[in-house]
């Protein structure tokens, strides 16, 4: 396998492969490596990587192979290297969340996705940068230093799930998985010029994803294309026992390689069914392959709120471009309002700090991780270690999060803000039950900006502004590269009703489809 | 007094640790006494990344004490975090319940007041929760150690509404709130082993005020009397210091045994601000109008019903109601006895007699003891059949909880059935008149008191074999 053909190949392409024995699971293994060594994905380069084993990976490629061997289904990821944010909880490779505090922790305990990429074939191949506690927009919070952008070094991979989004784009891995809490698979795929996806909350189980605001968290799935993302939702997504909040709704096949459309598992449409009742599903939909009437009959609405005037000119030309090839495909474009959107930052703003000043509240010294003792009693011990192990943006929230919960302003801001979270979602479903069946809007109201260009947390998060409505209101969203401004990416997000990402999906391929190799240009 | 004064006002929080097998919210097992941190678990360590999941029994036990007690369970209640930093708490938070508990509105009798009517003591909450571990501070020196076997065990905290005007009325409360759960088989409500815990709050007021004073929390009692003596001991401090012009201050103070006194908690409970809110890793708790009645349906028979039923169906006092039915076990064995034998009142004699003298005497346990509620009956069956006498089944049941053997092969075996012989027994009788000659002389001159020594002399010759009605017959006759 050399590595300038794996770079190109998809999730799907590379377990076909593997399956049919065209090549080895050490060979995908081998290759990622190469290509990682080759961009340079370590402190020294992009900063991509915080822990990778190729040793230990290349073993477990080694038992992939076994199972191939042993003609043991090897799954649908078989020999698929993946890249995993460094917040997700998995056996070998440490988990530090990009920070001080966990330097070095070493999880006796794995996610439920990662248990099932593994299960399904797939390979870690490492553990990828991220804003500390995923508490960021640019991957510049991280304890280890930022990650760069692939297209521009100079320039950030957005964040918090940047060391993710950059070695897809880098063509390390096809898939990697990232975490949302507001916005932080989409913006960094929007940055680095490929797909992210967040799904409806409790689609994916948390379990084993360190908790930053619970109720807003959701693991997501970056990949180079639409049916990367698709195979890999699909093979963690589902019902956890372990996950109170997951959800126990069917989940559909969502990738469109299943049928044998473009993407290279041309294998027609019955295989289509053996694969369905291969993983355990029967009868159920996969999204038609992208046509001139692809999205025949389907309603697409333009809210307003998105597309303010004070919207960089060339992103908005691109987002009209992909919404006249949406019309060219038989769809419906009706302007819409989701009115409550523009309140949605200063809500997350109170909401997600609140939860993560109690989620946090466990990095105290005493059991795992840092502990600074100055040797003067237990409180001291507790400042020292929390102040010495946690950055500037993870204290400003904390601090932010305790203040707004303390008594006598519990009403006047989290109360509210819950009341407000609410109506945001009352906008979403009022617009999806009046016959929308997806949104669209840019995925963020700018490219990505220069390392150090931002140093005002608030200019920050405005980062999020038309991500971050979607975790509120739980509604799953995808980010889809739609062609570039000054040679940086711009994305375009796709949103659809709870549960609903069948739909999300099937946008999503024909607009990749429709836009082509103009999607990166 | 201070007593005519003042009033005291307090109200009671009862924790109580659910008999389940396994944690709260994760599947370690609650086993008391297994050595240190070994059953524990990423969730109840709080690992990075783990989550919470409500255990169904414990939900089963709260539902089940809170209808007992008297409440309203609530179709729909929230779980909230209460956060605060310690080390023997893994999350900085325990999970429990705050503005939405699983049950409201109870209420349980301690007794009759002066006029006999029922005193109701209003219970305002009950909500689950989960156990902090423990630390050891004189474990080693200079160090604190942690056991978080205890994090994360399931407890309801009752929280009594301020009804209880003395402390008298206080330790009732408790006794009956107890009494109630040992019932209901929801607790080990074992105050030793920290499955039970109280914390009371406490004001003072003019006697005919409505308003109620500044109140403190007592904590650190380890007893029921030690709850009585704690809210004496504090009653008098705040009387005292109203007397002299000061105020009470609302504060969290730990009951000193070994002194009799309170003090000030060194960590100042009462600024902590827990900074509740909604636990987002769990879903609101909903039962459902069915499961509650089904839960109510299937509660065992509590206190108060069964002492109205043993009284009616055994004809006992309600005096001897009250120490049958102290623990559920005990009524239990009695009921047993009782049914039977068909005769209540001999079955509560031996009970509370013969049976708990030899329990006190081994620290034995009544569900454990060797002599079956069936047994007893049969023996109690042999006395009032005249088969062996009342002498004679000490002995017989003495020898049954060595032998766990049946009594009549006992009584048999042993020689004590009873002798009804009229020739047998008047050679005994002749014999204690010739071996005691001067109580004999006495007895013979008109001393009719000293027929029931006499009695008693051939009763032990006979080794409790003689019918003492009969041997009372025939010393009358030589007397008369």
């Amino acid at each position: 396998m050399s590595v300038e053909s794996f770079v190109k190949l998809g999730a799907a392409t590379i377990a076909s492969s593997v399956r049919a024995r065209e090549a080895s699971p050490s060979d995908m293994i081998r290759a990622s490596f190469a290509r990682a060594r080759e961009i340079g994905a370590g402190p020294d380069g992009l900063n991509i990587y915080l822990h990778s084993d190729e040793q230990a990976t290349l073993e477990e490629a080694d038992a992939i192979q076994k199972r191939l061997d042993s003609a043991t289904d090897a799954g649908v990821l078989a020999g698929v290297p993946v890249a995993i944010k460094d917040n997700i909880a998995s056996l070998g490779l440490p988990t530090t969340c990009g920070s001080k505090i966990l330097a070095g922790y070493v999880s006796p305990f794995e996610a439920t996705a990662i248990t099932r990429l593994r299960a399904n074939g797939a390979l870690i191949v490492a553990k990828t940068n991220m804003d500390e506690f995923a508490m960021g927009s640019s991957t510049e919070n991280s304890a280890y230093g930022p990650t760069r952008n692939p297209h521009d070094v100079r320039c950030v991979p957005g964040g918090s799930s940047g060391g993710s989004a950059a070695a897809v784009a880098a063509g390390i891995t096809p898939i990697a998985l990232g975490s949302e809490t507001g916005g932080s698979v989409r913006q960094p795929a929007a940055f680095c010029g490929v797909v992210g996806v967040k799904p409806t909350y409790g689609r994916v189980s948390r379990y084993g994803l360190v908790a930053f605001a619970s109720s807003l968290d959701q693991i997501g799935v970056l990949g180079r294309t639409v049916d990367d993302a698709a195979l890999g939702l699909e093979t963690i997504a589902g019902f956890d026992k372990m996950d109170s909040t997951s959800s126990e709704a069917d989940v559909p096949i969502y990738r469109l390689s299943a049928l044998g459309g473009p993407a290279p598992d041309k294998r027609g449409p019955e295989a289509a069914a053996i694969e369905a009742i291969r993983i355990g599903r029967t009868s159920v939909p996969i999204p038609p392959p992208p046509s001139t009437s692809t999205l025949a009959g389907v309603v697409i609405g333009r809210p307003k709120e998105y597309f303010p005037d004070s919207l960089d000119a060339s992103i908005r030309d691109l987002c009209d471009r992909a919404l006249d090839r949406f019309r060219s495909m038989g769809a419906t474009i009706r302007d819409i309002s989701l009115p409550r959107s523009p309140l949605a930052i200063p809500v997350y703003y109170i909401l997600a700090p609140a939860e993560a000043s109690s989620n946090l509240a466990r990095f105290d010294g005493v059991r795992y991780g840092l502990r600074v003792d100055p040797g003067n009693g237990l409180k001291a011990m507790y400042e020292a270690t929390r102040s010495q192990g946690f950055g500037p943006e993870v204290t400003r929230r904390v601090l932010l999060g305790t203040y707004v919960l303390s008594a006598g302003y519990y009403d006047a801001y989290y109360k509210k803000a819950q009341a407000v979270r609410t109506l945001i979602g009352d906008d979403f479903r009022s617009v999806f039950s009046s016959g929308v069946n997806a949104i669209f809007t840019p995925t963020t109201p700018t490219t990505a900006f220069h390392v150090g260009a931002i140093s005002d947390p608030y200019e920050m998060y405005l980062n999020d502004i038309f991500t971050v409505t979607a975790n509120l209101a739980g509604v799953p969203a995808i980010s889809v590269p739609i062609g570039r401004v000054r040679r940086l990416p711009v994305g375009g997000q796709i949103i659809t009703a709870h549960f609903d990402e069948y739909t999300m999906f099937r946008v999503a391929y024909a607009l990749e489809a429709s836009l082509g190799a103009e999607a990166h240009q | 007094m201070s007593r005519e004064r003042y009033e005291m006002v307090v109200g009671l929080e009862v924790h109580v640790q659910l008999k389940t097998r396994t944690k709260a919210f994760c599947g370690c097992s609650t086993d008391f006494g297994a050595p240190p941190n070994v059953n524990t678990c990423p969730v109840c360590l709080a690992l990075p990344g783990a989550l919470p999941v409500l255990n169904e029994r414990a939900v089963e036990l709260a539902t089940r004490a809170a209808l007992g007690l008297g409440c309203k369970v609530n179709p729909v209640s929230i779980f909230a975090r209460k956060n605060y930093f310690y080390p023997d708490l893994p999350k900085g938070y325990q999970i429990s319940q705050f503005d939405q508990p699983l049950a409201t509105g109870g209420s349980v009798a301690i007794g009759k007041n002066d006029a006999g009517a029922d005193v109701q003591i209003g219970i305002t909450r009950l909500h689950m929760e989960e156990d902090a571990g423990k630390s050891i501070h004189d474990r080693y020196p200079g160090a604190t150690a942690l056991d978080l076997n205890r994090a994360g065990v399931p407890l309801i905290e009752i929280v009594s509404e301020p009804d209880l005007r003395t402390s008298a009325d206080a330790g009732a409360y408790l006794r009956t709130v107890k009494q109630i759960l040992q019932y209901l088989d929801v607790s080990d409500v074992s105050m030793e082993e920290g499955s039970l815990r109280v914390d009371a709050n406490i004001s003072v007021r003019p006697p005919g005020q409505t308003k109620l004073g500044t109140k403190t929390e007592v904590k650190n009692m380890n007893s029921f009397s030690a709850v009585e003596r704690a809210l004496e001991a504090e009653f008098e401090r705040q009387c005292a210091l109203l007397d002299s012009g000061g105020r009470v201050e609302q504060q969290t103070l730990l009951w000193d045994g070994a002194r009799e006194t309170v003090r000030p908690s060194r960590t100042k409970e009462g600024s902590h601000d827990y900074r509740y809110f909604p636990e987002p890793d769990l879903l609101p708790l909903k039962v459902d109008e069915k499961w509650i009645g089904d839960a109510r349906s299937h509660l065992p028979e509590l206190p108060d019903a069964r002492k109205k039923r043993l009284v009616q169906e055994f004809g006992i006092s309600l005096v001897e109601v009250e120490q049958l039915t102290a623990t559920p076990a005990l009524a239990e064995y009695f009921e047993a006895v009782a049914r039977v034998s068909g005769d209540g009142k001999a079955a509560y004699n031996w009970v509370m007699g013969e049976v708990l003298a030899v329990l006190r005497a081994s620290s034995g346990d009544i569900t454990h003891f060797r002599v079956r509620p069936a047994d007893l009956a049969q023996l109690l069956n042999l006395v009032r059949d005249g088969t062996i006498s009342h002498t004679a089944a000490k002995r017989v049941f003495a020898l049954m909880v060595e032998t766990g053997e049946q009594p009549a092969q006992v009584a048999a075996d042993e020689g004590l059935l009873q002798v009804g012989d009229e020739d047998a027994i008047a050679t005994w009788v002749d014999e204690v008149l010739r071996e005691h000659p001067e109580e004999a002389a006495r007895y013979l001159a008109g001393e009719k008191k000293l027929q029931g020594v006499l009695v008693g002399f051939v009763m032990k010759k006979s080794k409790g074999r003689a019918d003492p009605k009969r041997v009372n017959q025939l010393l009358s006759a030589r007397g008369g």
